[in-house]
């Protein structure tokens, strides 16, 4: 019942399947774009996709929190743009040093987070409308700091920005990528070795069952949140690193994007069951379906959003199929 | 009714706030035909969103959510639109629009009854295609459409009244007769409440949630034509655009609970009232247009605060005796087959 049998008698745990479904459907994607195109089966190729969407990959994993305690925040599009509105500006106006402006943004992150968590929490309202509600005041700050594009020309940002950490064979990352992959890392220990791990699978599963355990499930939420919006913050700082600008209308449905690739990474919205290592797969595949549409080149830019959706599609249903298959 | 209360104070408080900023707000006049007032308007603006919000209430009755509305609202504005500035019927181009949108929604509904897809991802996949969809009907331009028969339906007059309210009335009676005269709102309800023992108990619950989001996509069908008729146009890009965020709102703040196993379609009503209402207030109060979305966060903020139990228990410290006892958090049970 719980297991795919492989020939050899060798089975497979089921909550593993998503995962390597994902991953198989991955990996076939880059053989088929490696036929297809020239120059597209390269170990770059992959790095590229992780340094141009670390920051989106930070934010997932806020996200893989959340939905794993059976949550949403939709909040975290609306957050990243604020927090690259506040660095920017706080840095262009008053000259503030980035060492004081990012913590200061983490800060209001987590800070927005908490709040965020804490009325879902204690007061019982649905986390889809909290958030809701959470992504209405971020945008409208975003706003209220300013409505056009600042630039940031801090040196310490511009280096960011520019520097290549150069690892074997011709292949280099981003320091974006260095932060997205200790956050990666200190999320999966966190979610499989440590307690507050155990209550959120645990409230996702089932929140009455954790609360008769004596699990803090209260707190566990209020820290969910937390969690997101301070990875949402980081995740905006990442993307500042980008861009190298503020601007109220960055990361627009960026909520979406995050979920989806929570989602295409095998956890399940109604929580409790998923890995941290399938968001990463995710997020590698929104990312390389982005690839495959730049090497094709000539879509415009309606038919980009109608190949992401049959993508998406094709994807989900494939991952639903195999996994109905091995429940059997 | 006691559920409608608050929602119904909220609504009335907003529309007193507006009373004390523009004195006559209430009055309704009679100008060459046609009613005017700042209430009529309220209720105009507000049809393609009370219409949407209709939709996703049945949606979110059964338990699911349909995130591509606003999407649908696009394409079946563009559609129509094309079909009028290709010289066709407005009868046939409304007709063939509302087809597709319905077509749209059946699919929605198979992907989610028959294929399995947790409805938040299986409607999230139009609503990325379908925005893609809708430029391609438009061709990325804007098509502007002249025909008075057309403008009729999002900016015309019956009887004095406008003719997206009488659409909007319309459509509440026959879903209000259809969920609450009939057996129909029972079998929704309980197929929310739990899909799988609806089903072992007899309810064909695959056939009502692929029709509660073939009604849902209908209704943004029609949303799109009001919108793209009252201004003339299609705009693949922006038509419809954040209404399903509106509409799940309204949906909420009506007291339709997002878990699914119970509606109320006043609430729905009373809700989009709200957030139509809500809107005007931000221009007649005078609210600068960079912090309309802060001062809708807080609105909305507050409302759910009112709105939750444990909020109203903790500031307003009820007296004894009538406290009704406190809602249990119900686990939903899955059976497996």
């Amino acid at each position: 019942m719980s297991t795919l049998s492989l020939g050899g008698g060798r089975t497979i745990p089921a909550k593993y399947v998503p995962v390597m479904v994902t991953a198989c459907l991955f990996a076939a994607m880059f053989l088929a774009g490696g036929v297809r195109y020239e120059g597209f089966a390269t170990g770059q190729i992959v790095l590229n996709v992780f340094i141009d969407n670390a920051f989106l990959l930070i934010v997932a994993v806020g996200m893989t929190f959340v939905i794993l305690t059976g949550g949403i925040d939709l909040s975290v599009g609306s957050v990243v743009a604020l927090s690259t509105m506040i660095a920017a500006s706080l840095m262009s106006g008053p000259g503030w040093p980035p060492y004081v402006v990012v913590p200061l943004v983490l800060l209001v992150g987590s800070g927005l987070g908490l709040v965020m968590g804490y009325l879902i929490h204690a007061f019982d309202i649905q986390p889809f409308i909290v958030t809701l509600a959470g992504m209405f005041l971020a945008r409208g700050l975003c706003y209220t700091i300013g409505t056009e594009s600042i630039p940031i020309t801090d040196p310490t940002f511009t280096v960011f920005a520019q520097t290549r950490l150069d690892l074997f064979a011709d292949l280099w990352i981003s320091p974006s990528v260095v932060i997205a992959a200790v956050v990666v890392v200190v999320a999966a220990y966190v979610l499989h070795y440590t307690r507050l791990g155990r209550a959120v699978y645990a409230t996702g599963g089932s929140e009455q069952s954790a609360l008769l355990m004596g699990l803090p499930v209260g707190r566990t939420k209020v820290a969910v949140y937390t969690i997101s919006g301070f990875c949402s913050a980081l995740g905006g700082v990442v993307l500042s690193f980008y861009m190298l600008s503020g601007y109220g209308l960055h990361a627009v449905g960026m909520e979406l994007d995050a979920i989806a690739a929570v989602v295409i990474g095998g956890t399940l919205l109604t929580g409790g069951t998923g890995f941290l290592l399938g968001t990463v797969l995710g997020v590698l595949v929104l990312g390389l379906i982005q690839t495959i549409l730049s090497f094709e080149g000539t879509l415009s830019s309606w038919w980009t959003k109608i190949v992401i959706g049959l993508l998406l599609f094709a994807f989900i249903l494939l991952q639903r199929l195999f996994s109905a298959r091995s429940r059997l | 009714m006691r559920r409608l209360l608050w929602p119904i104070l909220i609504l009335a408080a907003l529309l007193l706030v507006n009373v004390i900023f523009t004195p006559g707000f209430f009055s309704i006049q009679l100008r060459e035909g046609h009613l005017y007032g700042s209430l009529i308007d309220i209720l105009r603006f507000g049809a393609p969103l009370i219409l949407v919000s209709l939709g996703m209430t049945l949606v979110i009755a059964t338990g699911g959510i349909d995130l591509s509305v606003g999407s649908v609202v696009a394409i079946g504005a563009a559609l129509a639109c094309l079909q009028i500035s290709q010289d066709q019927g407005v009868l046939v181009a409304v007709a063939l629009s509302l087809g597709l949108c319905l077509l749209l929604g059946a699919w929605n509904g198979f992907l989610i009854a028959a294929v399995g897809i947790q409805p938040i991802i299986a409607t999230l996949i139009l609503m990325v295609t379908g925005r893609g969809l809708a430029q391609l009907i438009t061709d990325g331009q804007i098509i502007t459409v002249n025909e008075p028969a057309y403008k009729l339906i999002g900016g015309g007059y019956l009887l004095t009244v406008p003719f997206g309210i009488l659409i909007v009335l319309v459509v509440l009676a026959v879903t209000a007769f259809l969920t609450r005269r009939l057996a129909l709102g029972v079998l929704i309800e309980s197929v929310g409440g739990n899909a799988e023992a609806s089903r072992l108990a007899g309810i064909r619950a695959r056939g009502i949630i692929v029709m509660v989001y073939a009604f849902a996509a209908l209704c943004a069908g029609v949303a799109g034509l009001m919108i793209s008729s009252n201004v003339s146009s299609a705009d693949g890009n922006n038509a419809g655009l954040w209404i399903e965020l509106d509409a799940i709102l309204a949906v909420v703040i009506g007291g339709t609970s997002l878990a699914g196993g119970r509606f109320s379609l006043g609430g729905t009503v009373i809700g989009a009232l709200i957030i139509q209402t809500l809107t005007t207030t931000i221009y007649s109060v005078g609210v600068p247009p960079e912090t309309t979305l802060l001062f809708k966060a807080l609105v909305v903020t507050a409302v759910c605060l009112i709105q939750s139990q444990a909020f109203r228990d903790k500031v307003f410290r009820r007296r004894g005796g009538t406290a009704p006892p406190q809602p249990v958090n119900e686990e939903k049970v899955r059976v497996s087959t």
